[in-house]
């Protein structure tokens, strides 16, 4: 910089994520107290501010937007150059443009949850908002949930409805207030109100609020309106309660997420490590799924046979409202029967939720977009994506090869979401569920229109999976003629999804293990070793294969899919004793069973991870019907964690089979049948079943990485939610001398399926072919 | 090729390869089982089918009686009487002559029940392996009844979807005796002609008779499907309103199939008028095919083909590849 005193103009680019966080009054509180010159204003996807002003002034500012910055803000980099035009006096906020095409995905940040000072405010009997469940500034309060066009502007969101009364537009209005164009502004003389429903009773605001509680307190269901959707919300500690809200639901026994007042409360029911702390408390507010703490008073119908539970912290002053008033752990769960997406509109609120909740909770701020609550979990460490939506959607992520042209990535079937890629990023839309719902495969189509016409974005080509009866596959299919289609197969996506996260450069190997994927054979596929590029893949080592007999009727049994390994697999099993699984099972089906094995009939086979353990599940007797998706794997990980003794591995073998390794399971098996039979525990059984999955694939990866080369791992699937697995799996590819990945960001299951996608659609593209 | 279930795989097959192949020669307008052709000024009804089954016998029937039932069918869904049929076998050499003598007597006995003549035929006997033992080809021709033109492209939203009868029976038997599987003791083949029901219901419907599909291959799903697509609408249909027979319940759930896709031969959807729906369930009823005739959905104004389950929520109920490969990861 040039000599003290000297004022000259400077003009500070600010990246990362500083949009719709509270950045530009941030920054005017900063210049105007550093009595500089100049604006600050949006553009694209950044910050930037014209500044003039003594030398050190500006130092102090562009070090404070390196390290401070509101609670939201995270920002990647400070850029500043000089500029020859000095700005008039004083300190201006510049308001965002309309018209221009923005150059990625800026505009839309992810929700937020209540911050420290509006939560102070809901709770100060002195302040004007004291108890006001629609409270917000700049650094907190709704976003992607109200907006109805870009930018985010109030007169553009779903408070265009209600007009600023005097003293909010006076924050709203002021540059060095903490409301300084906060679009959802409100207070009790001018915003929202809550009303409550209940058979023939109603009542609004306050009274609404304390019958809702009322309700709650006496062990009924109430439907909540959230920021993303309905939630519907009961005593957790009531074991009838959530029992009859199980039954309601029609959800036999998926775990319910559970939220709490604060961190006391959620150090109450769960053990919880430094990382899963800042997790529950970051401000996307996610549900974080902990260690339970057995006999901490949850109704043991929360979470039936697991040792994981599902905490979040309020994530509105509504919901601080509840928690507050209630004093006990509550089920909030999203509204809707199980496999429907969750319920937005008032009216289909009161259509769909009737018959499960006893009263509903409602407010007169309309819901724009879809948002279901986030889900992550912490492993080694570091917090990993397990479902992407409120706090975190639709932020972009960046790509390792730009698209050429605008791609939409249309994912997968279940877990579905969807990606769209423009330039150098890729925008994750939020979770959407099973498509095979009818209503959640009208929320893909209408949320895929929503957020291209916000980012005015035409899709020129659209990536999609390789099952021909994925109904996103349809989607592509039926997409313009003019539009080109890019097939990817399944578990190249889900490898390139965690390489793409890292930026990986070159060729890595990539370890997909999950349930099935159609294969590039027509086959199905699930427990693959790759090598891969962003464009392409070779097999080069798989799972053996056994028969699914009845196709997904196996996925839903178990216990079948292991009579599939025992007759059918693609190695015969050495003598062993007959499983005591087969004695659970009625005479007649198994006879069946058997013979559509031996017939090839309705038993299409796969090389699968998670078929595998699933097999596992049901032949060790933790799971012979799945209650919900991926049951099975979850009791056989809760039951490796209960193991007293370490875990040694199973025999096993590696086979070599048209050119590639294979997991020959047969040893693995008929150990798990004798020592089944001569009383070992299952807990230890089961912890060895994954150590041997875990020697069985580093053994795979050295002998890629010996035969290519290529040292770099990217471990995705859905096998990969597996804590023991996540943990293990690399340690062991590290003490191999390998550099192992896992996704972080983005889900290692289906609901990554689209920034592999897109990813690959990307680079492909790029390259021209 | 992996074509043969009915699903997707076939439609593709017939759209994008054996159409356009056709060039100029090709018919207009949606794809039928049966075409309208007029002739020296009056309007006849043609349609053509070729019958492979494994095995040739089950319990119900055989390819026989499929061969005419499936022709007759195929013009009752122009609502069209049957005038005559030709036949042709395709022999594969070795086939038992016995095999082939209860074959044809059960051509003979079909027509003459059907009270349809077969006027002309043809006979290959070709090598092994050029064949798998017997394949059965008939036409039929068909004369219109006065009244109706139902067409695949027909349906129009708030039409009422009625279905004949229980689904599911011939696809179970089929399987289960090639198989060996033991469900074809509590289970047979639905194999009949639809004629004399579609001459009740176009009756009692006339013109409000919208569309009428038989249900064969790929089963409910893929006839409420095709005509869906043809029509360019919607159809939303009760799960709970289904007439799924219990052993046919019983041996799905085993095979993990969905008895909307399993295969029928004497079962069709007829898309009516609301107006004309009471009376035409009604005149449905009064034959013995249709006797356990239901209404099962509606016609809406687009999106997919969707089922209302017991539990309330809304499934997709979609055309599949064929074979339903599992779709969960
Ligand atoms: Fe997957
Ligand atoms: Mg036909
Ligand atoms: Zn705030
Ligand atoms: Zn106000």
């Amino acid at each position: 910089m040039t000599a003290v005193g000297e004022a000259v103009a400077w003009s500070v680019r600010v990246r990362g994520t500083v949009q719709g966080v509270g950045f530009r009054p941030f920054v005017h509180r900063l210049a105007t107290g550093l009595r500089l010159d100049g604006a600050v204003r949006n553009d694209g996807g950044d910050v930037v501010i014209d500044v003039a002003g003594p030398d050190r002034a500006v130092r102090r500012l562009i070090d404070a937007l390196r390290t401070g910055g509101p609670q939201a803000a995270d920002v990647t980099e400070v850029v500043v150059g000089r500029t020859a035009t000095a700005p008039p006096p004083g300190f201006r906020v510049i308001d965002s443009a309309t018209g221009a095409v923005p150059p990625a995905f800026a505009g839309l940040p992810a929700d937020l949850a209540t911050c420290a000072d509006c939560l102070a405010e809901v709770f100060d009997p002195a302040d004007r908002r004291y108890r006001y469940p629609f409270t917000n500034c700049t650094a907190c309060g709704p976003r992607a949930t109200i907006v109805d066009e870009l930018p985010y502007d109030r007169a553009r969101t779903a408070m265009a409805g209600f007009p600023l009364c005097r003293r909010c537009a006076a924050e709203y209005h002021d540059p060095a207030d903490r409301r300084f164009h906060a679009e959802p502004v409100a207070c009790p003389a001018c915003g929202p109100r809550l009303a409550w429903n209940a058979g023939r009773r109603a009542a609004s605001g306050e009274d609404a609020l304390a019958a809702a509680c009322d309700a709650i307190a006496r062990g009924r269901i109430v439907a909540v309106k959230g920021l993303g959707g309905y939630q519907l919300i009961c005593d957790a500690t009531d074991p009838d309660t959530v029992d009859r809200l199980r039954r309601r639901k029609a959800r036999a026994r998926k775990p319910f997420a559970v939220m709490v007042a604060g961190l006391p409360a959620a150090a109450a029911v769960a053990d919880l490590a430094d990382t899963e702390r800042a997790t529950l408390t970051c401000p996307a507010h996610p549900i974080v799924l902990t260690t339970a703490r057995p006999g901490a008073g949850l109704a043991a119908g929360v979470a039936p046979g697991v040792d994981r539970i599902g905490l979040f912290l309020p994530c509105t002053p509504l919901h601080h409202l509840l928690l507050r008033a209630l004093a006990r752990p509550l089920v909030v769960t999203s509204g809707n029967r199980a496999g429907e997406p969750i319920a937005i509109a008032d009216t289909d609120a009161a259509d769909r939720l009737t018959g499960i909740a006893d009263g509903h909770l409602s407010h007169d701020r309309p819901i724009r977009a879809r948002y279901d609550d986030s889900v992550v979990q912490v492993v080694a460490g570091v917090r990993r994506m397990l479902r992407r939506a409120r706090g975190y959607a639709p932020a972009a992520l960046p790509l390792p090869v730009a698209a050429p042209q605008p791609i939409l990535a249309v994912g997968a079937q279940l877990k579905h979401a969807f990606a769209l890629a423009r330039g150098g990023s890729a925008l994750l839309g939020p979770h959407g569920g099973d498509l095979a719902d009818a209503d959640t495969l009208a929320a893909f189509r209408a949320t895929v229109a929503q957020l291209s016409r916000l980012h005015r974005f035409e899709a020129q080509a659209v990536a999609h999976d390789l099952h021909p009866d994925y109904l996103s596959t349809g989607y592509a299919r039926d997409t313009a003629p003019g539009t080109r289609r890019i097939g990817v197969q399944h578990h190249h996506a889900h490898v390139v999804s965690c390489a793409a996260e890292h930026g990986v450069e070159g060729p890595f190997l990539g370890v997909a293990y999950d349930g099935l994927g159609y294969g590039d054979d027509g086959a199905l596929w699930g427990g693959e070793v790759l090598l891969a590029t962003y464009t392409g893949f070779r097999r080069l080592g798989r799972f053996g294969r056994a028969p699914l007999p009845g196709g997904e009727a196996a996925v839903r049994r178990p216990v079948r899919m292991a009579l599939g390994y025992l007759y059918g697999g693609e190695f015969p099993l050495p003598p062993a004793p007959a499983p005591a699984c087969r004695d659970r099972m009625p005479a007649a089906e198994h006879a069946t069973i058997r013979r559509m094995i031996e017939r090839g009939v309705r038993s299409p086979y796969a090389s699968s991870a998670g078929r595998f353990l699933d097999a596992v599940a049901g032949l060790l007797g933790l799971c012979d019907e799945a209650g919900y998706e991926g049951e099975a794997a979850v009791l056989l990980e809760a039951a490796a964690h209960r193991a007293r003794r370490p875990a040694r591995p199973l025999p096993w073998r590696l086979a070599r089979s048209g050119g590639l390794w294979v997991y020959d399971w047969s040893p693995t098996f008929a150990a798990l049948l004798r020592r089944s039979a001569a009383g070992v525990p299952v807990t230890e059984l089961a912890a060895a079943v994954h150590r041997t999955v875990v020697d069985v694939t580093v053994a795979l990866c050295a002998r890629a990485a010996e035969r290519t080369g290529v040292t770099v791992v990217c471990l995705s699937g859905g096998c990969l939610q597996n804590r023991i697995l996540a943990t293990d799996l690399p340690a062991g590819l590290r003490a191999a001398g390998l550099t192992a990945l896992l996704n972080r960001d983005v889900p290692a299951n289906d609901g990554g399926i689209c920034y592999g996608q897109a990813a690959v659609a990307a680079a492909r593209l790029a390259e021209g072919d | 090729l992996g074509h043969g279930s009915g699903g997707r795989l076939s439609a593709e097959l017939i759209t994008e390869v054996l159409v356009p192949a056709l060039g100029a020669a090709a018919p207009g307008g949606p794809l039928e089982d049966a075409a309208v052709v007029t002739a020296a000024g009056s309007e006849l009804v043609l349609s053509t089918d070729a019958y492979v089954v494994d095995p040739l016998f089950f319990p119900g029937g055989d390819i026989g009686a499929l061969a005419v039932h499936g022709t007759v069918n195929d013009l009752a869904m122009r609502a069209a009487m049957p005038v005559a049929l030709t036949l042709a076998y395709v022999v594969e050499e070795g086939l038992p002559i016995a095999d082939l003598r209860r074959v044809a007597a059960s051509v003979g006995a079909a027509a003459v029940a059907a009270g349809v003549p077969v006027v002309t035929g043809d006979t290959k006997v070709v090598g092994r392996g050029a064949a798998d033992r017997l394949f059965v080809i008939t036409a039929g021709l068909g004369q219109r009844l006065p009244g109706a033109a139902p067409t695949a492209a027909g349906a129009r939203p708030g039409d009422e979807v009625l279905l004949s009868g229980p689904i599911g029976c011939h696809g179970v038997t089929v399987l289960s005796t090639r198989e060996g599987l033991g469900f074809e003791a509590d289970v047979s083949s639905d194999t009949r002609p639809l004629h004399r029901l579609v001459a009740a219901l176009v009756g009692a419907g006339g013109p409000d008779v919208h569309a009428l599909r038989d249900l064969t291959r790929g089963g409910l799903a893929s006839a409420l499907n095709e005509i869906a697509a043809a029509s360019a609408v919607g159809v939303e249909i009760e799960e709970s309103a289904l007439p799924v027979p219990e052993p046919v319940r019983a041996a799905c759930e085993i095979l993990g199939l969905d008895p909307a896709y399993v295969a029928n031969e004497g079962c069709l959807v007829a898309f009516v008028a609301p107006a004309a729906a009471g009376a035409v369930l009604e005149a449905m009823r009064s034959r013995p095919e249709g006797a356990a005739a239901v209404r099962i959905g509606v016609v809406t104004d687009s999106g997919p083909v969707l089922v209302r389950t017991t539990v309330g929520s809304r499934r997709v109920l979609d055309m599949l590849l064929g074979e339903q490969l599992p779709r969960i990861c």
